[in-house]
C-alpha cells in the first residue's frame, strides 16, 4: 500500500536534506572549513530514510562513522548537525564529536560510534532494556556490509535472537569497506542469509528504493515491537562517494562508480511520485528549495557559532 | 629486584597471621556481622536490587551456578532469570549490552569471569563506554558496574591467563573509574557507591581475598568513590597500596613496629580517579614512601602512586620513594616460580627498612 502523500512528501523532503547536507559538508571540507575527516551518506539516502521513517521517536537508532543521514533520517536539525562538523559548541555534541560521532539523542539516538560495528550491542543492550520493562520500543542499530564480518555483528543477533529481543539490525550494503569489496572477504554475497544460522528473519530489500525499503522495515518494526524479535534487513546499496570525501579511489573503476550513480534513488523516487501522480512537480519543486535554503541557513549559523571555550575542555568525562 | 639485590629479611619466627581483626573498620557498639568480602558483595548487589528495579546483573554462568566465584549465588533464587541474565560466552557484547541498558535508563552490573578476559571486551570497555558521555557532549551517561576478578597469590596454580592484575588497563582510559577494595566493609560500601555511581564503573575484586572475612555493619552504608583510606596511622613511613597488598601492608606494620618503625597504610581502595590529596597528606606527614602494587612494576599503579607523593611532598621527603611490585612477567604455574613474581609482606617490610636507612631502592 503506497504511503499517504504527506508522508511520501517527508520522505523525498529527509532524503533532498541528506544529500544537500553531504554536498554542503563535501564543500567545506574541499574548502579546508571543515576539518577531520567527512564519510558521506550519499546514494544510500534510501536506506536509513526507508528505515527512520517507519520509526517512532522514542525508538532509537545506533550510528556509526557515516551516520549524517541516519541522523537526519530520524529528524536532527541540519543547523545543530552542521555546528558539530565545524566543531562548534551550538553543536549536537557541542564540538566533542565531529562528523564521526555527531548524534542527537533528542529525535532518538544511542549515538554515533565510528569503530566499525560496536554501536550494534548498545541497541541489544537498549532493547534488553525495553523488553526488562515492557516498553513496545524497538532500537535499530545500522552497520555496513564490514561490520556483518565483526564478531560484535555475530555475538549481537545471536543474543538479541536468543533472549527476543525488539531489534531490527540494518545492514547497509553498500559493498565496500574502505577499499575491499564485500565479495572478496565472504563466500556467500546474500548477507541476508547468515541471520538463518542465528535463528531469525533475514530480509534482503533495493536500497535505491525507498519505498520497498520502508515496507520492509515497517514488517521488521511491526515484529519486534510486538515481541516477536529481531530481524536483520539487508538493504542493497553502492557507495557512490569515497571512503571519506577527497579519498583517492584507486581500487575500483570509474565505470563502476558511474552506474551506480546514475541509479541515484532521489532522482528514482521523484520520477515515480510525478509518473504516478502522488507528488506535483512544482510541490517537490518547492521542497528541493526550501532545503536548500535550509542547509544554506545551517552551514551560516555553524560557521558564525562560537567554538568551544578552552577551559571547558575536561567537561563531559564524568557525570 | 634480583636475587643478588634482595637483602635478608630477619622476622623473629613467621610472618604474623593476617585476621579480621588486622583491619577494624567498624566502630564498637556498632551492629555489625561478620562476612567474608565474597558475601559482602553479595549483600551490596541484593540490596541495590532490593532498592532500585533498574539495577539487573548479567554475565557468563552468574545465574544457578552463582557465577565462577559464587558471588552471584542465590540471587538469582530471589530475583530469577531476567534481573540474573546468563549470557552467552561474548565479552564484548555483554559490556556492549550493559552500555545500551545503561543508556536506557538501566543499572546493569555485568560480570566478566576473569579480568583476563577482558581484552575481549576492551572495545566496549575503553573505546565505546569510557568515552560516551564525553564525546556526546553530555547529552548520555553511562550507569553501569562492570565486576571482574582479578589477581592471584603463590600457591593457587592459575597461571598466565587467569591470574593478572590488570587495573592500570582501566585507570588509564579517562572516563572510566576503577574500584579494588581489600576488605568486605569496603567492597560493600564501594558497591553501593559503583552501583548508584553514574559512571561505568570498573569494579575488580581480588580472587585471594573472597573469603577474607571482616565486620560489616548492618546499616545501610555507601563509601565514597574516588578516596583513598587511611587503613592505619603512622608517623615514620607511608606505604601506599591496594587489594591482597593492603594486608601484606598491614603486617609488614606489624612486624615493623616491633623494630621501632611507625608505618602508616594508605589503601588506594579507588585506583581512578586517584586521590593525590590523601597520598599527598600522609607523604607530608610521614616524609618517606613505599608504594606496593601486585601488577606488574614497568609503567604499574606503584608509580602513579609514588609519583603523586613526589609531586606533593617533594620539599619534606626525608629518603628515596621506594616501590614494591610484581616482576615484569607472566604469571607462572609452578608454585617455586610464583613465588619469584608476586610481592609479599617480606618485600614490604625489606622495602620500608631500606627507606628508613635512606637506602635506594635497588643496590
Amino acid at each position: 500500500m503506497t504511503p499517504e502523500p504527506t508522508m511520501l512528501a517527508e520522505m523525498y523532503r529527509r532524503m533532498v536534506r541528506i544529500r544537500q547536507f553531504e554536498l554542503a559538508a563535501t564543500d567545506l571540507f574541499k574548502r579546508g572549513q571543515l576539518k577531520g575527516t567527512v564519510h558521506t551518506y550519499i546514494g544510500m539516502e534510501a536506506s536509513g530514510v526507508g528505515v527512520c521513517m517507519a520509526l517512532r521517536q522514542d525508538d532509537l537508532i545506533a550510528g556509526t562513522h557515516r551516520s549524517h543521514g541516519h541522523n537526519i533520517a530520524k529528524g536532527a536539525d541540519v543547523a545543530r548537525m552542521m555546528a558539530e562538523l565545524l566543531g562548534k559548541e551550538t553543536g549536537y555534541c557541542k564540538g566533542r564529536g565531529g562528523s564521526m560521532h555527531v548524534a542527537a539523542f533528542e529525535t532518538g539516538s544511542l549515538g554515533a560510534l565510528a569503530v566499525v560495528a560496536s554501536g550494534i550491542p548498545l541497541a541489544v543492550g537498549a532493547a534488553l532494556g525495553f523488553q526488562l520493562r515492557g516498553e513496545d520500543r524497538v532500537a535499530v542499530p545500522f552497520t555496513g556490509d564490514a561490520g556483518a564480518n565483526t564478531g560484535n555483528w555475530h555475538e549481537s543477533l545471536n543474543m538479541a535472537a536468543a533472549w527476543g529481543l525488539p531489534v531490527v539490525f540494518v545492514l547497509e550494503n553498500n559493498h565496500y569497506g574502505v577499499s575491499t569489496r564485500i565479495e572478496d572477504v565472504v563466500k556467500e554475497p546474500d548477507l541476508s542469509r547468515r541471520a538463518a544460522g542465528y535463528g531469525l528473519p533475514g530480509v534482503r530489500v533495493d536500497g535505491f528504493d525507498v519505498l520497498a525499503v520502508y515496507e520492509a522495515a515497517l514488517a521488521a518494526v511491526a515484529r519486534a515491537r510486538a515481541g516477536e524479535g529481531p530481524t536483520l534487513l539487508v538493504t542493497e546499496s553502492y557507495r557512490v562517494d569515497g571512503h571519506y570525501a577527497g579519498e583517492p579511489e584507486v581500487y575500483r573503476d570509474k565505470a563502476e562508480v558511474a552506474e551506480f550513480r546514475a541509479r541515484d534513488p532521489i532522482a528514482r523516487f521523484r520520477t515515480r511520485l510525478l509518473d504516478e501522480g502522488l507528488i506535483g512537480e512544482s510541490e517537490l519543486d518547492a521542497i528541493d528549495a526550501e532545503v536548500a535554503a535550509e542547509i544554506e541557513a545551517a552551514v551560516a549559523f555553524a560557521k558564525a557559532s562560537s567554538e568551544p571555550d578552552p577551559a571547558t575542555a575536561l567537561d563531559y568525562i564524568y557525570a | 629486584m634480583t636475587t643478588e639485590t634482595r637483602d635478608s629479611v630477619s622476622l623473629a619466627g613467621k610472618v604474623p597471621a593476617m585476621s579480621p581483626d588486622t583491619i577494624r573498620q567498624v566502630p564498637d557498639g556498632v551492629p555489625a556481622n561478620l562476612q567474608s568480602y565474597q558475601e559482602a558483595i553479595r549483600e551490596a548487589l541484593r540490596e541495590e536490587m532490593r532498592h532500585d528495579p533498574a539495577v539487573f546483573l548479567l554475565g557468563e554462568d552468574i545465574a544457578k551456578h552463582g557465577g565462577a566465584f559464587g558471588v552471584t549465588r542465590t540471587l538469582f533464587d530471589e530475583f530469577g532469570a531476567e534481573r540474573v541474565r546468563n549470557t552467552p560466552i561474548a565479552e564484548n557484547t555483554i559490556v556492549g549490552t550493559a552500555t545500551g541498558a545503561a543508556l536506557v535508563g538501566q543499572r546493569p552490573v555485568a560480570e566478566i569471569m576473569f579480568v583476563d578476559f577482558s581484552g575481549l571486551a576492551m572495545d566496549q570497555i575503553a573505546t565505546q563506554a569510557a568515552k560516551l558521555r564525553f564525546m556526546t557532549g553530555g547529552q548520555c551517561s553511562v550507569p553501569w558496574v562492570l565486576r571482574m576478578p582479578q589477581g592471584g597469590g603463590a600457591g593457587k596454580s592459575t597461571a598466565a591467563q587467569h591470574s593478572q592484575s590488570l587495573e592500570v588497563w582501566f585507570a588509564h582510559i579517562p572516563g572510566l573509574k576503577v574500584v579494588l577494595p581489600s576488605t568486605p566493609y569496603d567492597a560493600k560500601g564501594l558497591m553501593k557507591a559503583a552501583i548508584r555511581d553514574d559512571n561505568p564503573v570498573i569494579f575488580l575484586e581480588h580472587k585471594l581475598l573472597y573469603s577474607f572475612k571482616g565486620l560489616v555493619p548492618e546499616e545501610d552504608y555507601v563509601l565514597p568513590l574516588g578516596r583513598c583510606d587511611v587503613k592505619r596511622e603512622g608517623s615514620d613511613v607511608t606505604v601506599v597500596a591496594s587489594g591482597y597488598m593492603v594486608w601484606h601492608a598491614m603486617v609488614a606494620a606489624q612486624v615493623c613496629e616491633g623494630e621501632g618503625i611507625s608505618v602508616e597504610v594508605v589503601d588506594v581502595r579507588t585506583i581512578s580517579p586517584l586521590d593525590h590529596e590523601t597520598i599527598g597528606a600522609s607523604a607530608r606527614k610521614t616524609g618517606r614512601v613505599v608504594a606496593v602494587a601486585e601488577a606488574c612494576e614497568q609503567y604499574g599503579p606503584a608509580n602513579e602512586w609514588a609519583m603523586v607523593a613526589l609531586e606533593q611532598a617533594w620539599d619534606v621527603l626525608r629518603g628515596p620513594v621506594v616501590r614494591v611490585a610484581g616482576r615484569n612477567s607472566p604469571i607462572p604455574f609452578a608454585n617455586s616460580l610464583e613465588h619469584g613474581v608476586w610481592p609479599d609482606t617480606e618485600d614490604v617490610i625489606r622495602a620500608i627498612r631500606r627507606v628508613m636507612d635512606g637506602r635506594g631502592p635497588v643496590e
